[in-house]
């Protein structure tokens, strides 16, 4: 069974989808939140043990190709929409020696 | 505006011309575009110049295709090549895809001729059109009310006499609500009959991209073009496109058609008496009706909503600001991808990402995620069930006519809710429709919603048509 939704939860899942909340959406974000949770609640009281969970509805399963080369997209075109680039790479801020 | 298949016929025997069509469709566009704010982006000349080449085939004598020289609109989380794309959303304002989607060369392939983009809400979701970052789409039938979502834009596209046709994705009943709001029909596919390859993905275990049109016949002959096998998407269904528009007129002498008691419990009763008569117009042409109780899909809406926030957590962790769209700059690399989902996303965006990634983290998984993907073959399996009794199923496709706008969006459970008979079906993997039939409050239409077993489209059609007759719409 699902415990209730707090704001330190909340907080802590910002954080991990990287996104920064504001005070104020932080209460909004609770409430609205464990609403849909405890709407959840009527299948996380299920008992479902030995249901297999489905991922495709018609079970299809490893679908592979054969290992050929084809075109792809051109690199030119590609790097054209990227907010910056350098050297035919996409370029970043810096990544080693952050602030923790 | 004439339908689809006309204007195909009459482009093909030189009887009117594409640019003609289009230029009709721009018209149209022009003249309430701004009152409604059905598109992101019209290519007037581009859509000329294209409908232009049509007509050069038509006139060297070439076999153009079944949609030769027909105006369609495109839902905006559709990439074309080169045609700006933004699912609606401000983190992809000004993108520019280098590839289209697989649907939309089969478009061409066709000689259908696409002018634009549709808004919608953004990321595909939302039931209202309302939380696109470029304002909300109007419905015009009554400019107060919502034309559904998420791809209300396409819907009122066609219910404003723009096109004859246009494409929807659909991953909770986001074709179908909004055809019924706009008194359109709107089709869910069978997962894997349509590619997603160019489909800006929500959830991808959900989501297909579907049509939408006036008529019956039309949405059959834009389906048959657009669906088959494509290596591209690795859940397409391994086999060609089902053979549509010649079944349209089978008619249902003989069928099951099994009313739902939980597909239109709790609608309000102008709906629920439509969905009574149109048993009854089936009764009439010959079907039998079987009342049936599926009580697996009250669960739905619960599976629903972890299922699809979980995928789009995942899926839209790609916009972090390195390779398209938006970047808010930041002196390292994870502050820059904080500040620019934070600065891109809208709420309702941000409300899904972190109910997604809270159902998959550590120590709620299996409580939430795990148990709504069991549920989904609780689902499927009671769904397997009924179709042994009934060859397809009636019963509501939105709780309601079109709701004012502004009604839902301070409460998003309210607005979770009015998905309710729509979202069982994405989650089986089934195929459905949507018909109008009949009208509720304030002269608005309603429509009811056939469902029907994975690859059942022309029986669902056939079923279509029937209402199509007896609600006196030829």
């Amino acid at each position: 069974m699902a415990s209730s939704l707090r704001r330190e939860d909340v907080a802590k899942v910002a954080k991990l989808a990287r996104l920064t909340l504001s005070e104020a959406e932080l209460d909004e974000f609770t409430a609205q939140l464990g609403q849909v949770l405890e709407h959840a609640n009527d299948i996380a009281a299920l008992d479902l043990e030995g249901v297999v969970a489905t991922a495709h509805p018609f079970g299809l399963i490893n679908v592979v190709r054969a290992d050929e080369r084809r075109a792809s997209l051109a690199r030119d075109d590609v790097l054209a929409m990227a907010p910056d680039t350098q050297d035919g790479r996409f370029a970043v801020p810096r990544i080693m020696g952050e602030a923790p | 505006m004439r339908s689809a298949l006309d204007i195909a016929r009459d482009v093909r025997s030189g009887a009117t011309t594409a640019e003609n069509e289009m230029a009709t469709s721009l018209a149209a566009i022009r003249a309430r575009n701004d009152e409604l704010n059905v598109f992101l982006f019209v290519d007037e000349e581009g859509a000329l110049d294209a409908a232009r080449r049509v007509d050069e085939r038509v006139t060297r004598g070439e076999d153009v295709g079944a949609l030769a020289g027909v105006p369609i609109a495109l839902k905006d989380n559709l990439c074309q090549s080169g045609v700006p794309t933004t699912a609606g959303s401000k983190i992809l304002k000004g993108w520019r895809p280098p590839y289209s989607a697989t649907v939309v060369g089969r478009l061409l392939d066709a000689g259908a001729v696409p002018m634009g983009k549709t808004n919608m809400d953004e990321f595909a979701m939302g039931s209202s059109t309302e939380t696109s970052a470029f304002g909300p789409t109007r419905n015009p039938l009554n400019v107060e009310r919502v034309p559904g979502g998420s791809s209300g834009g396409s819907a009122s596209a066609v219910a404003a006499d723009m096109t004859p046709l246009s494409l929807g994705s659909d991953t909770g009943g986001s074709i179908r609500q909004p055809a019924a709001l706009c008194g359109l029909v709107g089709v869910k596919p069978t997962y894997g009959l349509v590619s997603r390859y160019g489909l800006i993905a929500f959830a991808s275990s959900l989501d297909q991209i579907g049509p939408f049109a006036k008529n019956v016949a039309d949405a059959a002959a834009l389906l048959e073009v657009i669906a088959g096998h494509d290596p591209m998407d690795s859940t397409s269904l391994p086999e060609l496109a089902p053979s549509l528009l010649s079944h349209v007129n089978d008619g249902v002498a003989g069928k099951r058609v099994g009313l739902v008691r939980e597909l239109f419990d709790g609608a309000a009763a102008e709906v629920v008496a439509e969905v009574e008569r149109a048993a009854e117009a089936l009764r009439d042409a010959g079907a039998t009706i079987v009342e049936l109780s599926v009580p697996e899909i009250h669960l739905g809406l619960s599976a629903y909503y972890l299922i699809a926030p979980a995928e789009a957590s995942s899926n839209l962790a790609r916009y972090d600001g390195v390779r398209y769209g938006l970047r808010v700059d930041a002196d390292d690399v994870a502050a820059m991808n904080e500040a620019t989902r934070t600065a891109g996303f809208g709420a309702e965006v941000k409300r899904r990402i972190m109910l997604g990634t809270y159902a998959l983290s550590a120590g709620y998984y299996d409580a939430y995620y795990g148990q709504a993907l069991k549920v989904r073959t609780q689902l499927i399996d009671a769904f397997r069930r009924a179709y042994l009794e009934a060859d397809l199923l009636l019963g509501a496709t939105a709780p309601t006519v079109a709701f004012a706008i502004g009604e839902k969006t301070a409460d998003p459970m309210a607005m979770y809710l009015s998905d309710v008979f729509t979202i069982p079906t994405n989650l089986a993997g089934d195929a459905a429709i949507s018909v109008p039939f009949g009208t509720g409050e304030a002269d608005l239409p309603i429509g009811v919603q056939l469902l029907g077993p994975g690859r059942s489209e022309a029986g669902l059609f056939a079923a279509a048509r029937v209402l199509e007759l007896a609600d006196g719409r030829s």
